[in-house]
This record gives C-alpha cells, structure tokens and sequence, in this order.
C-alpha cells in the first residue's frame, strides 16, 4: 500500500511529455535580465553599478533584510542599466540588465563535476554558506531556504523532508534531476541533515517515476539516515502540509509552520543547490526548468542560467508554436500565466508551459449546483463554495471564521468544478483582504 | 347581563392595569439616558446610511455631531448645504460650506484608443485581474474594465460603456460617497468639485510611464510634457512622475490646458462648443504636434 | 503566435465533469427504467414521458426569456431531467393537461421561483409531483395494470399498487400474509406491478444507479444508507409484527424507494453537500418513510419524506462542516 495523505486530492492527467528528454545546456543569452526580487520578502538590494565589469558567480545585490536572498551574477560581462521590467510577477520590477560577454568564473567556483561526498563544516557554517549563496526554495515558492535552517528557540527539527515528488502536470525538472544527479541530490540531502542536527532524511517521490525511485533507492545504500518513499499519485501530494501527513502520518495545525511538528521540508532542487553551494562553492545561479506543451515540436528539460529570456529557451525547443494560446510558468494547476514570452527565467521557474488556443480559453461560468466536490476535493478540508459566496459578497469576517486562510491555493476546487466557478480567484481575494485585515487587528 | 361576561372583563382589566404598571416601572429602570438632540440631528439628515460621511450610518454620524466642539471634518456629502447649515444652526456651532464634489474617473483608455494586447479569461472583478497581472492593455496603471465602482454605486449613478469599455458616472445621481473611490485598485476615480455651472476639468488619464512608452500603449495618454503646465495663468496644475494633475481648487476654467495639450488628454465637461476661430488654433496645434 | 494569448489566474487546465455531461448522463442512467415502464405501461409511458419533458423545457425556456428576462439556458439537461424525473413519478394514464400543470408547478414555483438553477431548497419534480397529488388525487391514485405493451393511454385498466393494497388491508384488520393478490418478490423487482411510470422496476433502477456509480456522477452514500435505513426499520417492524408490518423486502421493492433513493435524494441541488450530511439526510428520509408508509395517512411517503429532509439540508450543511486540516491538532487534539 502506497502512503498518501487521506482529505481530498485530484487526479489530473499526467501529460509528462518531457520524462524521457535528459538535461540539455541552455546557450547563454546575449543580453541577460536579473530580477532584483526573485525569492519571497524584501528585494535585494544591487551592490553593482552601471558599467562594472563582472564575473560568473559574482555577487550582484545584497539581501536586504530578515527575510530576503543574494543574488549573483549567471553570467560575465557588462552591466548595462538597472532599470524596472516586466518580469514573471506579470509586473514592472527593478532588474539588472547584462551585455554578456564570454563565460568568465570566479575562480573560487569548482567548476568540476567529481562529487564531493565529505564536508566537514559546522552545523551553523553550512547555514551561512547556504545563506551567501543565495539559495532560495526551487519547488516554485522560492522562500530563503536559510531561514528555514535557522530553528527558532524554543522548537526542534527531528526530520528533514526531501520533496521530489512533482505532482503537477507536465512538470518533469525534478524528475531529470533524481535521476541524472542522484548522487549530488543525496549529499545535499546529508548536508541539509547536518544543519539541522538531525539523523534522520525521507525523499518522497510519486509512483509516476518508477525510475527515479528505483535509482535512488539504490543510490541511498551508501547514504546513512537516509529512506526514499515512493508515494501514491494525487496531486496535490507535493504539498509539504500533505507531504508531511503522508510521509509521517503528522498533521501541521492550522495556522502553524512544518517546524512546529519536527520537521523541515526542502525540495530537491535546492538540496542539488546546497550541494553545489556547499561542496563546489558556486552561488545559486542556474536551474532546470522544463519546457513543454502538447504543441511544442520537442519538449525538453534545460539547465538554464537565471536571466536567460524564455523566448530562447522555447525557440531551442522547436521554435513557438503557431496556435499558442496561453503561456504559463510553472505547472498547470499553481502557475503563473504570462502576458508574453519576454520574461527572464527567475529562481522560482520550475517549468514553461504552452497551451494551444482551445485549451487556453477558460469555459463559461454556470451557477453553481451544489454538488458538494469541490468539499469533497479539497486537501485541507475547506469549503470552497462557501468561501467563493463570502468572497463576493464581501462578508470577510464570515470568511475568517471559515477559515479561508488555510487556502494552500492548490486549485483542486476549480479544477473539478463542474460549473466552471472561479472559486480560487475569489478566496485569493479574501486572503488577502482577510490577511490585511489580521494584520491591521495586530498592531 | 351575564355574570361570565362581567367577571371576564374585569378580570382582563386588572390583568392589564398590572402588566401597565409593572411595564411602566421597567421601562424607567431600564431607560436608556441619551442626548434627545442625536434624535433631532438624525432626522435632518438624509437617512441613507451610505457612509459617505465616514461613519456607519446617519444615526452614528448624529452622535458624532452632537458629541463634537466644532463641525470641522464633519460633513454629509450626500445632503444639499442647507442640511449642514441647518444642523450647524441647531447645534450652535458655525457651518463650513462645502463645495459639492462629483466622481470622475481619469481614463480615457477606450478599446480604439488602447488596444488590448491580450485576453483576460479570470473572474469579472477588477480587484482580481489588478492582483494577477498589469492589464491587457500595454497601459499598466488604466482602467480593467470589469466594473467593480458599478457594483460599489448604491445610487444607480454609474454604468459601463459597451463601447468603450470605461465606466460612465451619471453626475445628477452622483452625491460623491466615495464608494468607487474605495472600489477602484487602480486608484483611477477621484472627489473633485463639481464645478460653478457643473463645469469641471481634469487630466484624464493617470499613466506614470515615461511619455514614449505611455503614448505607445495608448493614443491619448499623458506624456508629462509639461505644455499644459507652462500655460496656465492660476498655477493650477503641477507635473509629477511623468503625469500632469490639475488641483481642482485652483482651476478657474479657463480652459487653456486643453487647447494646449497634444494628446487631448485633459477633458472639460459641460462647456458650450467652442467658437470657429478657438477650433482653427486648436487644429493648429495638433498639427504642428504631429509634423515634430 | 496569431492570436491573442489568454491570461487568467490558475489553475489552467480542468478536469472532465461539467453542468451538461453530468444531466445528461443522469438522463442515460435512467434509460433503463423508460425502457421498463414502456414494457410494462406501453404508449402511455411514451405520451406522459414526451409531453413532461417537452413543457418543462418549454417553462424553463418561456420563464427565462420574459419573466426573468436572463439568458435562457435550456441546453444544459437540467430542465430534460426535472421532465423525465415528474413523467416517472406519475402513473402512466394521467391527462395532458395535468401534466403540463405539474410541469409548470415544477419548474416554476420548485425552481424559477427562487432564482434558476443550483437555487431551489425543494426538488422540483417533488414539487410538482405532490402539488398534482394533492389538486388531482383521483387521477394521481388511479394506477394501470402492467399489462405489455398494449396497455392503452387514457383507457387503461387500473387497479391498486400493492402498498395501497397492504394499506387496506391493515385499515381493515386483516393480517397482510392472507392477502392473496400482492406480487411475488420476484415480480416485484422486475416491476411487475401498478405504481407511477418509473418507480415499478427495481432492476432498471439498479442498473442506473451502477451506471450513476461508474461516471462518478453520484456518491454510494445517500442511496445505500437510504434503503439500509427503511430495510433495517422496517425489518424490525415486521419482526415486532409480522400480521400489521410487510416484511422489509417488500418494502423496498415497491413504491418510490428506488426511484427516490437513487434519482431523487441524490440531486446535487438538494442534497447535503458533506458526505457526513447525506447520511443523516438517507437516515432521515429512510425513517420519515416507514413511518409514514406504516403509521400515516398515505400508502407512499417517500416524496414527502424528501421533501421534508430537503427543508433541513441547509442545517445540515451548518452542523456537518468539514473538519479543517490541522484544526483537531491545533485544539489539542
């Protein structure tokens, strides 16, 4: 019997067009756009002025506050502006644009690919090189993974969970990396574990990737403390409330963080990251990003330097495809759609998706029938119809009482709606408007 | 005469002569002392509970009132002058007259002046297309279109346009609560004085893009050249972050900005047409825009 | 790209259900049981059916259009099915006129009233079924004889359902097991006996209920708690009684309780919406049912045992909320 986490959950067609496409090099861009505000929390702060030279690795802008991350340089060569652009936000945002020139590292970067399995730093030296690296959460939420290796007093991790299981659609960078980076992965993994004190590790993957379970399984021999635990497919099990649950049978209370129940929740990607970081002194600068789409001539996985413009990353896939209708970051059910291709990729692109114009078009809404599956579907047991009606109405201390700020934003709800409601669209609504008015109620 | 009959009534006549007493005794333990001139000032108000004033509802704007040294800050939007006056009379303080104020809403980014250059699919409100991205327009900062001020008006005084896609306030409903104000996430509509004769003029347009891009996105946006500015002879409007804003207090309509400007960005409503030479310089102007 | 790219918050894509394929395939489930009621009550099956369907379309269509003045939506199956859900809870011979007011009162006071689709607390076809049972009780109580094809519309042969029967009888004194004229059980499952057009043949209901199953269309809750519930108590009746009390197959062969526990509770509108509420609601009805069944006036209660449980739905919904994701925890659970 696979574990899975018992309230709710879809099944949407898995459409991994891209699981069997190895890792490809992404070319460097000519011109390269960084987003100063990349990771959740205050933007960084650029220590680089127009006109400096810089190298590979590079630090371009400072963290600028508790919750905040460095940014490096992906490439060498030429600042040329520090200006606002549109960026995968879907708005205007301060970047640095660089004229790229050659592909000069640092030299302190270990640009070799031996794996390097021994560290001997500290618990708190590797928190502070993860710090400078810049390392933020890859799984998408992009959260300054430092802070979740600082404990708070008074609270102690017993567990650190790895989270490969990719339960979006299309989706498949984690994938790849399992497999073609399994060792790296499970160092990373060490490394995490030694930061947090703790001794014990367990990577969940979902049972789509027999593959990558298997290799890692085998890999995990060498690695003490160390369990892979394959998971039933339902999305959305890469939750890291409903990753918890099902992994550790533990339920993370409303309201609280996976800290306060023991446990640290990292995706594989930033494990890859931390190795990299830690072992091979190199900066967060690149991540693998999938780009597919049932359109797309060859749907492909890339490693791909933060700043390199999506529209090249799609042309070195066959070109953009005639009938696009809508372009999304990340996975089907949580991403962002875009107005264009001209966006930088940032830390938190796990995943360019092109939908043709029939898939693209929302259908009509119908009023809601009282079915009772978007109750039935939902992870975290809300109600979404309720919330959607307060919502509207504009009853927001109705939608506090129902607890509409334990929404994860999964979009289980508007995915089976059979009407076609917007339900999320409205309860984002009234979490924010309910978590301004918490936060007014606190001061 | 029965005796049933006597006996019932008189024993239903002692029974409510108690129940009166005991009644009349509770009512005045448990009476509520309050001030009686919140009654009197709640009734000279209009009763529509709309808010505009900032307080929830006419009585609690009565307490206010009552409870308050001097009316300062305290004023009914939605009420005529007289009603101010009369309760400031009432209460013995001195009345401050206000100017009545109208909603405008500063966008003239219609379908044919600012081309949509992608499909928003998301719920019809406009707080959630503001949240999710910069619009469907190459203008960030214009009007979405999805209606949020016309839900807001408990008055009836607004609609939006099919055809152009912008909201349309009907100034004889309008008594300039605020509620699309508050409603609006772009912060597009805005209290100015209505104006002597119901005149107004104001920058229709509230794009902080430099000129070229702002221009690029639409036809009639404001390019913060600065031209209405230089022009005007009461120091009225004043150019910041690339836009050009007229203070409503000091305007004196004369209408020299809007012949002025090169993008027909600045509107003035209710005037009578201009006379044939005025149109000829005004032709004159786009003219010599266009030839730069 | 050459056209126009599509921006909306997520999720993007969506899953298989929607407002027309889940009525229509309600429609599909109940082809069966319009296949039993044509074999048993021939043309008249085929009239009540056609003219039911086409006046609540025809309501459903004319209210939207002039009262409403909305959109008129009748292409989403919900009108077909309020039409043939009221054909199958009349019997077979009941006039036109009749049955176009029934259509009216459905449609029109059970669910236009109170403001279209996904608004009514009542079902419809309930509505409109007890509102002709009680303006018309003549016709709405004279059943026909299952007799082929060949049984006739406005002239055919009536004669009492077997509830009815037991119901005499136990008015009457007479124990229920000398009562020789009540089908076997066997001829009760096939249908074999008088009643309204859909409700005789527990095999076509049970066929549509698989079907409703397989589509994910309905959940096995509100059915199986629904018959449990009056098999159990009526069980314990009989047992209690045998001479006063029909024994529990009986009872949920004949009458509504197939056709209520499978089409009619299940109706999304009406129905609770926690998984936790349907089943006090199947309890409810359940019992309502043999209550009324046994101790009240009318030989059949299930329509007034869902429609009573249908007023209580709402309550239910308040008392049977979903426990939130870590809220047993953060109580100190």
């Amino acid at each position: 019997m696979l574990k899975t986490f018992k309230r709710g959950g879809v099944h949407p067609a898995e459409n991994k067009l891209s699981a069997s496409a190895p890792i490809i090099t992404a070319e460097l861009p000519k011109v390269a756009v960084v987003p100063l505000g990349q990771h959740i929390g205050a933007p960084a702060s650029p220590v680089v002025n127009k006109g400096d030279v810089v190298k590979v690795g590079q630090l371009l802008a400072q963290s600028s506050g508790f919750v905040s991350a460095n940014i490096h340089s992906p490439f060498s060569g030429t600042i040329a502006k520090i200006e606002e652009t549109i960026d995968i936000t879907g708005f205007s945002r301060p970047a640095i644009f660089i004229n790229v020139e050659g592909d000069d590292w640092l030299e302190t970067i270990d640009r070799t690919d031996i794996l390097l399995a021994e560290c001997n730093l500290s618990a708190t030296e590797i928190t502070s090189k993860v710090k400078e690296a810049g390392i933020v959460g890859l799984g998408g939420a992009t959260f300054p993974s430092h802070i979740k290796l600082s404990v708070p007093p008074g609270k102690m991790a017993q567990v650190l969970l790895i989270n490969g299981v990719e339960c979006e659609p299309y989706l498949t960078s984690d994938h790849r990396l399992m497999l073609e980076k399994g060792d790296e992965v499970l160092v990373g993994t060490q490394l995490l574990m030694k930061a947090l004190s703790v001794s014990k590790a367990f990577i969940g993957i979902e049972n789509n990737k027999p593959d990558a379970i298997q290799h890692l399984k085998i890999l995990a021999k060498n690695y003490i403390g160390v369990e892979i635990v394959p998971l039933k497919v339902k999305y959305p099990q890469g939750g890291e409330k409903q990753l918890i649950k099902a992994v550790l049978n533990r339920e993370v209370p409303s309201g609280a963080l996976p800290i306060d129940v023991g446990v640290v929740v990292h995706n594989v990607g930033t494990a890859f990251a931390v190795y990299e970081a830690v072992q091979k002194n190199k900066p967060l600068i690149e991540r693998i990003v999938t780009v597919t789409g049932k359109s797309v001539k060859n749907p492909s996985n890339f490693k791909v330097r933060i700043g390199t413009p999506a529209t090249q990353l799609v042309e070195a896939c066959g070109g953009v495809p005639e009938d696009t209708g809508k372009i999304v970051s990340g996975g089907p059910m949580m991403g962002k759609a875009l107005k264009s291709l001209d966006v930088p990729v940032s830390k938190g692109v796990s995943g360019i998706l092109l939908f043709n114009g029939k898939e693209a078009k929302r259908p009509i809404m119908e009023p809601c029938i009282r079915c009772g599956k978007c109750v039935s579907v939902c992870p975290m047991g809300l109600e979404p119809y309720l919330l959607m009606t307060f919502s509207e109405k504009q009853m927001w201390e109705s939608s506090e009482m129902s607890h509409t700020m334990d929404c994860m934003e999964c979009g289980s709800c508007m995915y089976t709606c059979p009407a076609n409601r917007p339900l999320l669209d409205y309860i984002r609504l009234s979490k924010s408007t309910v978590g301004q008015i918490i936060r007014t109620r606190k001061q | 005469m029965n005796m049933t009959i006597i006996y019932t009534i008189l024993s239903l006549s002692i029974l409510g002569g108690i129940s009166a007493v005991i009644l009349y005794f509770v009512a005045q333990q448990f009476k509520v002392v309050e001030d009686p001139r919140i009654g009197d000032v709640e009734s000279m108000l209009p009763g529509a509970n709309c808010g505009g004033c900032g307080f929830p509802g006419c009585r609690n704007m009565a307490e206010q009132l009552v409870k308050a040294e001097s009316m300062e800050g305290l004023n009914c939007p939605v009420s005529d002058a007289s009603v101010m006056t009369g309760i400031a009379t009432y209460l013995g303080f001195e009345a401050t007259i206000q100017e009545p104020k109208v909603a405008v809403a500063r966008c003239n980014g219609t379908c044919e002046h600012r081309p949509k250059i992608n499909t928003y699919d998301g719920a019809n409100s406009c707080v959630i297309a503001a949240v999710l991205y910069s619009g469907d327009t190459g203008c960030s900062f214009g009007c979405l279109g999805e209606g949020d001020c016309v839900v807001a008006c408990k008055f009836g005084a607004m609609y939006m346009d099919p055809l152009t896609g912008l909201p349309v306030i009907i100034e004889d409903k309008c008594v300039a609560c605020g509620a699309c104000v508050k409603a609006c996430p772009k912060h597009i509509i805005e209290l100015r004085n209505k104006g002597k004769n119901s005149r107004r003029i104001y920058v229709s347009c509230i794009n902080k893009d430099k000129g070229a891009v702002a221009k690029k996105a639409c036809a009639v946006a404001c390019i913060g050249c600065g031209k209405c500015v230089k022009v005007c002879p009461f120091e009225a409007i004043t150019l910041a972050n690339n836009l050009a804003y007229i203070d409503y207090n000091k305007c004196k309509l004369c209408r020299k900005c809007v012949v002025e400007c090169p993008t027909n960005s600045i509107h003035e409503i209710n005037f009578p047409p201009r006379k044939a030479a005025e149109a000829v310089m005004e032709n004159h102007n786009e003219n010599t825009i266009q030839t730069n | 790209m050459n056209q126009q790219i599509h921006v909306s918050p997520s999720p993007h894509i969506s899953g298989e259900f929607s407002v027309p394929k889940i009525m229509y395939g309600v429609v599909l489930a109940l082809l069966p049981a319009f296949a039993a009621s044509v074999y048993y009550f021939g043309m008249g099956a085929i009239i009540v059916t056609a003219v039911s369907v086409l006046s609540c379309v025809a309501f459903e269509y004319l209210i939207h259009r002039f009262i409403l003045k909305t959109q008129p939506r009748i292409t989403d199956g919900s009108a077909v099915l309020t039409g043939l859900l009221l054909a199958f809870n009349v019997p077979s011979n009941l006039p036109i006129l009749v049955i176009v007011i029934g259509s009216l009162v459905a449609i029109g006071i059970g669910k236009m009233s109170f403001g279209g689709l996904g608004q009514n607390p009542f079902n419809p076809a309930l509505v409109g079924r007890v509102f002709l049972l009680i303006s018309f009780p003549v016709q709405m109580t004279s059943w026909p004889i299952p007799g082929g094809f060949s049984t006739g519309y406005a002239d055919a042969v009536t004669g009492a359902t077997p509830l009815a029967l037991v119901k005499e009888a136990v008015k009457n004194g007479e124990s229920i097991s000398t009562l020789a004229n009540i089908p076997s059980h066997m001829q009760l499952f096939f249908g074999h006996m008088g009643g309204s057009m859909g409700e005789v043949s527990a095999l076509a209901l049970l066929l549509g209920f698989a079907f409703l199953l397989y589509r994910k269309i309905i959940t096995w809750h509100i059915p199986v708690f629904l018959i449990g519930t009056v098999f159990a108590f009526s069980g314990i009746l009989h047992l209690v009684n045998p001479e006063k009390f029909a024994d529990p197959v009986f009872h949920i062969l004949t009458g509504g309780i197939m056709l209520g526990a499978v089409f009619m509770a299940t109706d999304y509108v009406t129905s609770p919406m926690t998984h936790l509420g349907m089943i006090i609601f199947a309890i409810g009805i359940g019992l309502l049912t043999v209550i009324i069944r046994n101790f009240g006036a009318y030989p059949e209660g299930i329509s007034f045992a869902i429609l009573i449980m249908n007023a209580l739905v709402p309550l239910l919904n308040r008392w049977t909320k979903p426990t939130t994701f870590g809220e047993e925890v953060k109580n100190g659970n």
